[in-house]
């Protein structure tokens, strides 16, 4: 029976970590405890106590709110407003087999975005400030709540995608924007991934400003285009002039069905027994990558990001073909998702370092918790 | 005056030796010693402070980067890591004591990869460099610092730099894709790349603004951007700053993300009429620049918005750009602000510091009273999108009351800032000259907390010290767990 501690505040969490003799795996609402590998500890620490939303300032573009904070709760509140988090978070509870997203300190630890991250960026580039408390037991905060701001390190960002490995987070602000008013997509059929590569790389080097470029095998090649009616229309026209061959427009409601298709990876998120990957890859470099890997794997994949971001499945295995589909790649990362626990122990789940780099990880690590308190082995053995 | 750290007397004593031992590194023209010849090396954008360093060491490869630091490393001495030296904040200064590491013979654009949208360039380009290597295809290097024209990508990296639109396209950090650097060790790393997000930890993020303290940047990776179709400004008059502030506060509210938000006090506005004709309308308490970026029809209709805003927020005075010729005369005066005010006063302080937006007309009144106190004149620019304020203090460094007064108007001014919400700085970096101010915004665990992800990056402290850090720490003292309270552990480390 795995035992919890749920501090009620951070003086109370604060103390709890510095008397703490064994470690922690922390969580908000656990919906992604299946992604980096299985924790090695004892006891959760359950951080959804921290649920409270301390700022929202619409025209300051800012919101703070506790870690624990249910992130549907977080964009109902902003969309209401007529604001987003405009890096798009990806709603993985279908991949993952979770019940809801998840919390903002979830999305955070993990710097999940969706598909506008080509134009928008990603969660950390939306992440403006944090307070928490380090594997000392001590309640520190960094960055600030205004959307310019270059004051010491940015610890901020270095928290972002540390999977809960450097601190338990209370706080986070971030930046909010203006949702879209409408949104259109323009649907390519017929393309095999070597063409729809460098038809999505033509469409993001135009000034049409596309904030999805996704190709879906057997779907299409999808386009997105979001601002005001007519500007959307003026580069709908301008973007299908030049792409010189037949295209389809998905008006805003199919258009806005299709891109949560891609940003939840939908296409491969019912057939459970199969392993999943995500690739971070040169664009261009897509097309051989999966031509190479279609050599050797029985694999189903979505492109997104322009060709950057590859969605990927393999059928079960007990090293869930790391070795190959990482030997394929010429640079970039890859990241295991979905695979039963035994595999993401047994498997480097987040891409090995160069020597230097993971020494320089493990200190940075050390920084922040010298006793290894926190999510033990959540990114490697050592982290 | 700043004070810096005292300098290590047995370092100096061995200029001669270390000026040998680099030249075994870096061959020919790339070491200096004469005293003459490192004059031009003595200060930055921040020329209040001067220092000739130990000796001047211009590296031309990596490797050669590494071999200095290692040295660097296994001698205990400091080092200095140079750009173009446009800090404003005295990133750059360099010490009595310490190696000073200039990157400017790395200039070379080693590739442009349209299809990636990306270029791959050394840390002594220019930014304005980029945009000139791109911009046949249509391409530009969206951040653009005022000092564009000459500023290093390393030092923007370095510095986390912004620009007049980095509300609607980010600093620095949201521009580059990856970085080659050096660490003190000499060992070599890559973060990230033309790929997307980092493998680890966000040590790419952590880098970009670390104002040379974490290591030493040898190549940058940056995203590039297809130039917007078409660019119209609107210039509004307001005969108060509260009505101004609003009508940003209601464009934002609109869902509207300008390519470019400037806002000048009245004293600003004068100057830079004075100097350029812009025919700014004088008789207005604030004057906003708002740019629309974008498809000719977004930019038309957004146009029409924002002036039906600024309208409804008393503006007295409205014009809306009709050609290229006159957006640009818009942003001529806006432009030379800095040298406009250099114009009517011998000197000048530049701050920087972020506010929440709305706090702008309590900011305003409180810089006023601060004025009539030290009986020196300010004038206003401010990054009004992202709260981002540019007070100028006018001071004649000639008398040394002056530049005092001028330097504690400054930091008042700051801590204005913070105590409304805000930041020390929003672009320029901390530097020396926001450094004994950090307290004002962190707490010493705060600190300790930065210094300590310091020391996992530079173990002796040796990298750019007596920047950033009002208090130099020992890596070990850091460490360790329990501090008793009160008591200085290490009573001599240096405080200053």
């Amino acid at each position: 029976m795995e035992a919890a501690v749920k501090p009620g505040s951070e003086a109370e969490l604060a103390q709890l970590v510095a008397q703490a003799e064994a470690p922690f795996e922390i969580i908000g609402t656990g919906t992604k405890r299946g992604l980096g590998r299985p924790v090695q500890a004892a006891r959760t620490l359950d951080m959804s106590a921290f649920a409270e939303i301390a700022a929202y300032e619409p025209e300051e573009l800012i919101l703070e709110a506790g870690a624990g904070t249910r992130l549907d709760e977080i964009e109902a509140l902003i969309a209401a407003r007529g604001q987003q988090l405009a890096f798009e978070p990806p709603d993985l509870s279908r991949l993952l087999g979770s019940p809801h997203s998840g919390t903002l300190g979830g999305l955070m630890a993990c710097n999940l975005a969706g598909p506008r991250r080509i134009k928008a960026g990603a969660a950390r580039d939306h992440v403006l400030g944090i307070r928490g408390v380090s594997g000392r037991g001590e309640v520190f905060k960094a960055g600030a709540r205004v959307v310019k701001n270059v004051t010491g390190y940015d610890l901020p960002k270095l928290l972002t995608g540390s999977y809960g490995t450097l601190a338990a987070l209370t706080s986070i602000t971030v930046k909010v924007l203006p949702r879209s008013e409408t949104e259109e997509t323009i649907l390519v059929e017929g393309l095999d991934d070597t063409a729809a590569v460098p038809i999505m790389s033509l469409a993001m080097q135009s000034a049409c400003e596309v904030s999805g470029a996704a190709h879906v095998p057997g779907e299409g090649t999808f386009l997105r285009l979001e601002g005001i009616a007519a500007s959307v229309a003026a580069r709908r026209d301008g973007l299908a002039k030049l792409l010189a061959r037949p295209v389809q427009i998905l008006a805003a409601k199919a258009s806005g069905t299709i891109w949560q298709r891609i940003r939840d990876v939908l296409v491969l998120a019912d057939t459970p027994d199969r392993q999943v990957w995500r690739l971070s890859v040169t664009p261009s470099d897509a097309p051989a990558l999966l031509a190479k890997l279609r050599g050797s794997l029985e694999i189903r994949y979505v492109l997104d990001w322009a060709g950057g971001l590859i969605w990927l499945d393999v059928p079960p295995t007990e090293d869930a073909a790391a070795a190959v589909i990482r030997g394929a790649m010429r640079a970039g990362h890859a990241t295991l998702i979905r695979a039963p626990e035994g595999v993401r122990a047994a498997v480097d789940v987040f891409h090995p370092q160069a020597p230097a780099l993971a020494a320089l990880s493990a200190r940075v690590k050390d920084s922040f918790d010298p006793r290894h308190l926190f999510n033990p082995g959540r990114m490697s053995r050592g982290l | 005056m700043l004070k810096m750290p005292i300098p290590d007397a047995a370092a100096i004593g061995r200029r001669a030796e270390i000026a040998a031992a680099l030249r075994r590194i870096v061959p020919g023209e790339g070491v200096i010693e004469a005293p003459v010849e490192m004059r031009a090396y003595e200060t930055d954008g921040l020329t209040a402070y001067r220092q000739l360093p130990l000796v001047v060491v211009l590296p031309e490869t990596t490797d050669q980067v590494a071999q200095v630091l290692r040295y660097a490393h296994e001698n205990a001495i400091k080092v200095v890591p140079r750009g173009a030296g446009t800090s404003l904040s005295g990133g750059a200064l360099p010490l009595a004591d310490g190696i000073l590491l200039g990157m400017a013979r790395f200039n070379r654009i080693l590739e442009i990869d349209f299809a990636n949208r990306c270029a791959v360039v050394q840390p002594g380009v220019t930014n304005l460099g980029i945009t000139r290597a791109v911009e046949h295809r249509g391409f530009y290097y969206a951040p653009d610092p005022s000092s564009q024209i000459a500023c290093s990508i390393g030092g923007n990296v370095a510095e986390n730099s912004g620009g007049v639109h980095c509300l609607k396209y980010g600093l620095t950090a949201n521009n580059v894709l990856g970085i080659e650097m050096v660490l003190i060790t000499g060992e070599v790393i890559r973060l990230g790349g033309k790929h997307l997000d980092s493998e680890g930890y966000d040590l790419l993020g952590l880098m970009t603004g670390s104002e040379g303290l974490l290591g030493v940047v040898t190549e940058v990776t940056v995203r590039i951007l297809q130039k917007p179709e078409t660019a119209r400004a609107v210039l509004v008059g307001f005969p108060t700053s509260e009505d101004a502030g609003q009508c940003v506060a209601d464009i934002i509210s609109a869902g509207i993300i300008p390519g470019g938000m400037e806002m000048m006090d009245r004293p600003a506005i004068h100057a830079a009429e004075d100097f350029v004709h812009a025919d700014y309308p004088l008789d207005v308490e604030a004057l906003l620049i708002v740019e629309l970026d974008g498809p000719k029809v977004e930019v038309d209709q957004l146009i029409a918005r924002v002036s039906d805003i600024a309208r409804r927020n008393r503006s007295s005075t409205l014009r809306i750009s009709e050609s290229e010729e006159e957006r640009l005369l818009f942003w001529a005066g806006r432009k030379a602000a800095f040298p406009a005010v250099g114009r009517i006063s011998p000197d000048y302080l530049c701050m920087d510091g972020t506010i929440p937006r709305k706090k702008l007309p309590e900011v305003l009144r409180g810089m006023a009273e601060l004025a009539l106190q030290y009986d020196l004149r300010v004038a206003n620019v401010f990054h009004a999108g992202d709260g981002n304020l540019h007070p100028l203090i006018l001071f004649d460094a000639n008398d040394p009351d002056q530049l005092e007064r001028a330097e504690n108007f400054g930091a008042d001014i700051l801590r204005l800032c913070v105590k409304v919400g805000g930041v020390l700085t929003g672009e320029h970096g901390v530097g020396i000259e926001k450094r004994d101010l950090m307290p004002e915004m962190f707490s010493e665990i705060d600190l300790n907390q930065q210094q300590r992800v310091k020391c996992a990056f530079d173990d002796q402290g040796l990298l750019n010290p007596g920047k950033v850090f009002p208090t130099l720490h020992r890596c070990a003292e850091l460490g360790r767990m329990h501090v008793r309270g009160g008591r200085l552990p290490f009573a001599d480390i240096p405080r200053f």
